[in-house]
């Protein structure tokens, strides 16, 4: 009870927020009217999924002319809480399960659908100053991890816990983006990361691989928001992130495909 | 000599050219208006504003040379500063704000204390030693900047209006009791005043300043009695007139003339004629005065027991007499009146 | 003694909108609070840690903040230094800055690869990032703009003839500073070190981009409050409160004895 209450806030910001786009896109509509009947659904979806939801979101639209996509990213856990609390979001994509789970169980969401997975990788600066080469050298070095509150945290904590690995990171960073940061800056010798991450950050950080057989893989899912006044078109959009165009683009982030 | 200086400043359009010279035991009044430069001479004397020229030697020491770039900060000089507003620092109390040029000088604070609470003492406001200096009034502030100022015994003490923040009835006490300390202190004393009483009760010497110069010199008796300039004049309250003497005979700048006692003045002279000297007529007077000119009463204005009238005669005049002869002469503004005054009453000099 | 006089209504209204907007937030987090938990959640280990941790870097950057920024202000108020303008901006600059930034920027200068940090990280092997002395540099940073502009203002106002009557008293320059001038200035002074401390405390951004977060040596309260958000809200609740009443105590307790009976 009581997280709904102050979730309701975060909610109702989340509406003055989107009440602007709303405007636009209401305006939009008149103008084509004429043409076809157009709609709007608002994605809610995991920070690590901004890069490559936006060219998925081209491609959707290149395909559905008629549905136009926005997208508001948080963390998983966050967007869960706005979900909860009432926020005008028609599709949920969220990184690990975790989140997504309580949200089937009330049905606050359905039609849930694995749409890609994600490993962890090790990130170091260029030139891989401490000459890390596997999870093993990370005993002796400047490592920056994900804070255990965060999904990635939670990864790289069952990463250690599966290699019986006794690291001692220097930091628990809030999000990905913040563990990027210290490894761009050289401020860390390494960081646990995920594999996309490691991609989209450039040339400013190298990915150095663990093993299959060592690696902790996150599951990809995206969900129909059930309170979505679009449902329909939200349904269309959870359906083209599984189809062959997005899953290209997928890969190309360095998704693996869902099992 | 304990002051010995040479003051050039240039501000804009404004210059300073001034010589002071005042040996121990002397005090100068710096007399002039609004503007004159009395306080940036001050200024100079303390270290506060530097000399584009000139120097400046207190005691022994030169302190200041600037064809030498000599320079001592005013921390250095040994000199006492009375402020116009006094600046007693607002966080001490009376008895901190008098030993702090002690304690800045080194000495320790039981000494400082005692020797300030002595300065206190003679200053008759022992009794207001814990006070802060928002508990003051005007006079008892005044006496502790006095204090605070003579507590470090130093060759040249400066005074900055030191009279003129004081409402009437105090600042009569006041000079008084300023005129005593100052007689006390052994050292040289220059005062910036532009009250002519200030100056003449307390120096013993007045040099006039006009646009950052001396336009005149000597005992207040001397300035009083023979003002160089208007400014003085009208300080003292005395009319002079400019011309040229010739055997008792003054052809007037302005037009006119008049005639004097002295008949072996020649050159261009300023004759002084006393307000009280002067004799109101309502019809041309005869006999035995021979300066009398007509004129009109202009303005009409009780002083205390006496009325001083202007009178727009050729020069013009101010004349001073009783309410008595006001009243019998049927005195009023615009009345037409003729002013007479005795040769021997009028007292002219070179300019 | 002034209860007779009357606010003008638009003023009032306006008045009672701002102090709501400001208070309703405040009592919203109260609301929430579970009491209950209370005592357990703030003695957690973690939440000591941060308190403590928080106390001696807001006070130390607080320090460092009094230290170099009075001669700062002195400067920037009393010098005839050309280029004061400019250095004014200069140090006000972290007001506007979002934090997130002033902490990439204390990277590039005191990381390990930075401006400076590299002579202190290959001569001295000192790396200021994820070290206690990171986080009080990153609050320092943030929060000496506060005493600058704070004590320059009063620097700029006060008499600086008192200085001179000082000096005509014997008073070299630092007795007149030191007796004169900063006691002149102590209540702006006062504000503004408790501006600079209540900023150090509360100062999120630069740190964690600076400084990182690792309990016991750089989470403070408010990194230790936005580990909490995303998992044990109740604990970042509690943790808040801790922050907000010890804030709310000192600048109470400073603005009723001082701040505001600073003479005129």
């Amino acid at each position: 009870m009581r997280s709904v209450r102050t979730m309701s806030a975060i909610a109702l910001i989340g509406t003055i927020g989107l009440a602007g786009t709303a405007c636009s896109s209401a305006a939009d509509s008149t103008a084509s009217s004429s043409t076809t009947q157009r709609a709007t659904i608002t994605v809610g979806a995991a920070s690590s999924l901004t890069d490559v939801l936006a060219s998925i979101a081209a491609e959707f639209t290149k395909a559905y002319p008629g549905v136009s996509v926005q997208f508001s990213f948080a963390a998983s856990s966050a967007v869960a809480e706005q979900i909860r609390g009432g926020a005008p979001l028609d599709v949920f994509a969220s990184a690990g399960t975790t989140s997504m789970a309580p949200l089937i169980d009330e049905r606050l969401v359905t039609g849930a659908v694995d749409i890609a997975t994600n490993s962890l990788q090790i990130a170091v600066p260029p030139g891989n100053p401490a000459a890390v080469a596997g999870l093993a050298d990370l005993a002796g070095v400047k490592v920056v991890i994900c804070q255990e509150q965060a999904p990635c945290g939670v990864a790289t904590a069952k990463l250690f816990d599966h290699n019986s690995l006794a690291v001692t990171p220097v930091s628990y960073e809030p999000d990905v983006r913040s563990v990027l940061g210290k490894i761009e800056a050289d401020e860390a010798d390494a960081g646990i990361v995920y594999v996309t991450d490691v991609l989209s950050a450039g040339a400013q950080v190298v990915g150095v691989a663990i093993p299959a057989e060592a690696n902790v893989t996150t599951t990809y899912q995206a969900a129909v928001v059930s309170a979505s006044p679009n449902a329909a078109e939200a349904a269309t959009f959870v359906d083209f992130l599984a189809g062959p165009e997005a899953q290209a683009a997928l890969a190309g982030a360095g998704f693996a495909p869902a099992p | 000599m304990s002051l010995a200086s040479q003051l050039r400043v240039t501000r804009d359009s404004f210059t300073l050219d001034l010589d002071l010279d005042v040996p121990d035991g002397e005090v100068v009044g710096l007399l002039g208006p609004n503007g004159s430069g009395k306080s940036t001479a001050l200024r100079c004397l303390a270290g506060l504003s530097p000399l584009a020229q000139g120097r400046v030697q207190i005691g022994d020491t030169i302190v200041e040379d600037a064809s030498r770039s000599t320079y001592l900060p005013p921390e250095r000089r040994s000199v006492g500063y009375v402020f116009q507003d006094y600046l007693l620092f607002p966080h001490m109390s009376v008895a901190d704000n008098v030993a702090f040029g002690l304690r800045a000088r080194g000495v320790d604070k039981r000494t400082a204390r005692s020797r300030a609470g002595e300065w206190l003492e003679r200053l008759d406001i022992a009794d207001l030693a814990d006070r802060k200096p928002r508990q003051l009034s005007g006079g008892q502030a005044q006496r502790a900047a006095l204090a605070r100022a003579l507590v470090t015994v130093p060759d040249l003490l400066l005074l900055d209006e030191p009279l003129a923040a004081l409402d009437a009835a105090t600042r009569a006490s006041v000079r008084a009791l300023m005129r005593s300390h100052l007689a006390d202190f052994g050292g040289a004393v220059v005062l910036v005043t532009h009250d002519p009483i200030d100056a003449m009760v307390l120096a013993d010497r007045v040099v006039v300043l006009e646009d950052g110069r001396a336009v005149q010199s000597g005992s207040p008796a001397d300035v009083a009695q023979r003002p160089a300039s208007n400014y003085v004049a009208q300080l003292v309250g005395v009319n002079i007139v400019r011309g040229d003497a010739l055997e008792g005979a003054v052809s007037l700048t302005q037009g006119g003339s008049v005639h004097v006692a002295d008949s072996r003045i020649s050159g261009p002279v300023i004759v002084a004629i006393r307000p009280e000297a002067i004799s109101v007529h309502r019809k041309q007077p005869e006999g035995s005065a021979r300066n009398a000119w007509p004129g009109r009463v202009t303005s009409i204005e009780s002083r205390g027991d006496v009325v001083r009238i202007e009178v727009a005669s050729e020069p013009p005049l101010a004349a001073i007499v009783t309410p008595g002869a006001v009243a019998s002469l049927g005195l009023h503004e615009g009345a037409s009146v003729w002013l007479s005054v005795k040769a021997t009453d009028l007292d002219a000099y070179p300019t | 003694m002034s209860s007779r006089r009357t606010t003008p209504i638009p003023v009032g209204i306006l008045a009672a909108v701002g102090v709501a907007f400001l208070a309703i937030p405040l009592v919203g987090l109260l609301l929430r609070t579970p009491w209950s938990r209370l005592p357990e959640l703030l003695s957690s280990p973690v939440a000591l840690q941060a308190l403590r941790l928080s106390l001696v870097c807001s006070l130390s950057a607080t320090v460092i903040a009094v230290a170099i920024g009075v001669p700062v202000a002195w400067v920037l108020a009393r010098s005839a230094v050309p280029g004061t303008t400019f250095v004014r901006a200069l140090v006000t600059l972290p007001l506007v800055l979002p934090p997130v930034v002033g902490g990439v920027a204390l990277l590039l200068a005191f990381g390990r690869r930075g401006l400076i940090g590299q002579f202190l990280y290959d001569w001295f092997g000192v790396q200021l990032p994820f070290s206690t002395a990171g986080v009080i540099m990153a609050e320092a940073f943030v929060a000496m703009p506060f005493l600058v502009i704070t004590v320059e203002g009063a620097l700029r106002s006060a008499d600086p003839r008192f200085d001179e009557a000082a000096a005509t008293l014997g008073a070299s320059q630092w007795t007149v500073l030191r007796r004169v001038t900063m006691p002149l200035i102590a209540p702006a002074l006062l504000a503004g070190t408790v501006l600079a401390w209540a900023r150090a405390l509360g100062e999120f951004g630069a740190t964690i981009t600076f400084a990182g977060n690792l309990p016991g040596v750089t989470q403070t309260m408010p990194l230790a409050v936005y580990a909490a958000l995303d998992g044990d809200r109740d604990a970042a609740i509690a943790l808040s409160l801790v922050l907000l009443i010890a804030s709310l105590a000192v600048l109470l307790l400073l603005r009723d004895r001082y701040l505001r009976s600073a003479p005129s």
